[in-house]
C-alpha cells in the first residue's frame, strides 16, 4: 500500500480502522482518503483494504 | 444637577452582521493560523484579532516520526469556526479532494466549518496567482456537492462576476501576492467588483459579501480595503510575521473597525484645491488677490 505518498506494509492490517490503530492515529482527528475518495470515519471499521492501494491520511494544520 | 450622559454620536454595534451563506459571522475580519513563531503566540494573537472565523491547511499527518504537538491541541472549537482552505493545490480536482477532506475532519470535530472551504487553487509556487479556470471548475463542483465556497481569486472583477455565478457564497479577491504585504495594489478594480456584486444598479446583492483576501502588509491596507465597502478581510502573514504579531492583530482590529465605520459614514470627495474650514466672512487680514 502507498500511505501518505510511502510504500509501507503492515501485519493484520484488514481494514482502515485497522490501519489507524497501526498507526496510533485511532483518537487523532485524521480523515482518510482511499484511492482519491474520503471514507468516512462511520465506514472505516467496514472498509477493508487492498494490495495497491493509495491512501492519504490528513490532518489540520496552521495556513492561511 | 446630573451632567448629561455622553454618549457617541452613533454606535459601532448598530453595523449589520457579515453573513456569508447560512452562516453569521461576529467580525468581519478572519485570520489565517500560519507561520507563527508557537501556537502560544498564535493563541494570543487569534483572541487580539477579535475575529471567530479562522483558516486552516489541510496537510498528511506525519505517521512515523514525532507526532508532536497538534494545532488543534491549540483551538477553541466552541468559540472560532474553522475554515479550511485548499491552498498548496494546482488543480481542480486536488482542491476538490482537499475540501473534502476537510470536511470530513470538520465533521468528525462537530465544528459549524463543516460544508465551508477557502478555495484556492493556484497557477505556480512563485506567484501564487490563482488559475482562474481550474478555481471557476473547482467552484462549480464544490457548489454541485453541498459546499459554501468562499472563492480566493485575482481582483478581475469579470472573473469575480463569473465565481458568483458560479455559486460561490463569497468571492475574495486578492489586495495583491499572497503574504506580498503590498496591500491593495488596486483599488479601483475592488470597487468595480464591489460594484458590480453589491450594487443593485449593477445588478448586484447588496449584502452579498465581498472579502478581500491577500497582500494585507499593515493595519492600513485593512482600513483600506474596508473603506472601499468590501464586507470584510482575510489575512494571515501581516499579523504572524509582525515583529510583533500581537500587538499586529490589535491594530489589525481597530483598522477593520475604523475601516468600516468610516465608509458607513461616507467619506467626502476628493478635490484637487483647497476649501477652508474657517469662514471667510469676518476675516480682517490682506487676502491675495482681493
Amino acid at each position: 500500500m502507498l500511505i501518505n505518498g510511502k510504500e509501507s506494509e503492515f501485519a493484520d492490517v484488514r481494514t482502515v480502522a485497522d490501519l489507524l490503530k497501526a498507526l496510533e492515529l485511532e483518537k487523532g482527528a485524521v480523515a482518510v482518503e482511499l484511492n482519491r475518495e474520503v471514507v468516512p470515519r462511520a465506514d472505516h471499521l467496514r472498509t477493508t483494504l487492498h494490495e495497491g492501494d493509495q491512501l492519504e491520511v490528513v490532518t489540520l494544520v496552521g495556513g492561511g | 444637577m446630573t451632567s448629561p450622559q455622553t454618549q457617541p454620536a452613533s454606535n459601532p454595534t448598530h453595523d449589520t452582521t457579515l453573513r456569508v451563506g447560512g452562516r453569521k459571522l461576529g467580525s468581519r475580519l478572519i485570520v489565517g493560523t500560519g507561520k507563527y513563531a508557537d501556537f502560544t503566540q498564535m493563541e494570543q494573537a487569534l483572541d487580539a484579532s477579535g475575529a471567530d472565523a479562522i483558516t486552516v491547511a489541510v496537510r498528511r499527518e506525519r505517521l512515523y516520526n514525532e507526532k508532536g504537538e497538534s494545532l488543534l491541541d491549540h483551538i477553541d472549537l466552541a468559540r472560532y469556526t474553522i475554515l479550511p482552505n485548499t491552498a498548496g493545490c494546482f488543480t481542480a480536482e486536488d482542491a476538490v479532494r482537499v475540501a473534502r477532506l476537510g470536511r470530513e475532519l470538520l465533521d468528525q470535530l462537530g465544528n459549524p466549518g463543516k460544508d465551508w472551504v477557502k478555495l484556492e487553487v493556484l497557477a505556480d509556487k512563485k506567484t501564487l496567482l490563482p488559475d482562474p479556470l481550474g478555481t471557476l471548475e473547482a467552484c462549480r463542483t464544490l457548489v454541485k456537492d453541498g459546499f459554501e465556497v468562499l472563492c480566493y481569486t485575482s481582483d478581475d472583477p469579470v472573473m469575480a462576476l463569473r465565481l458568483r455565478d458560479a455559486g460561490a457564497a463569497s468571492v475574495m479577491p486578492a489586495g495583491s501576492p499572497i503574504g506580498s504585504g503590498q496591500g491593495v495594489l488596486n483599488p479601483n478594480a475592488i470597487r468595480i467588483i464591489l460594484e458590480m456584486l453589491k450594487d443593485p444598479a449593477n445588478g448586484g446583492t447588496p449584502d452579498y459579501p465581498v472579502i478581500v483576501d491577500a497582500g494585507v502588509g499593515t493595519a492600513s491596507d485593512v482600513s483600506i480595503a474596508m473603506e472601499l465597502g468590501s464586507d470584510g478581510v482575510l489575512l494571515n502573514t501581516g499579523i504572524a510575521h509582525a515583529r510583533d504579531p500581537v500587538t499586529m492583530a490589535h491594530a489589525m482590529r481597530h483598522a477593520l473597525e475604523a475601516g468600516r465605520l468610516a465608509y458607513l459614514a461616507g467619506r467626502i470627495p476628493k478635490k484637487l484645491y483647497a476649501t477652508a474650514s474657517s469662514p471667510w466672512d469676518g476675516v480682517i487680514s490682506y487676502i491675495p488677490g482681493e
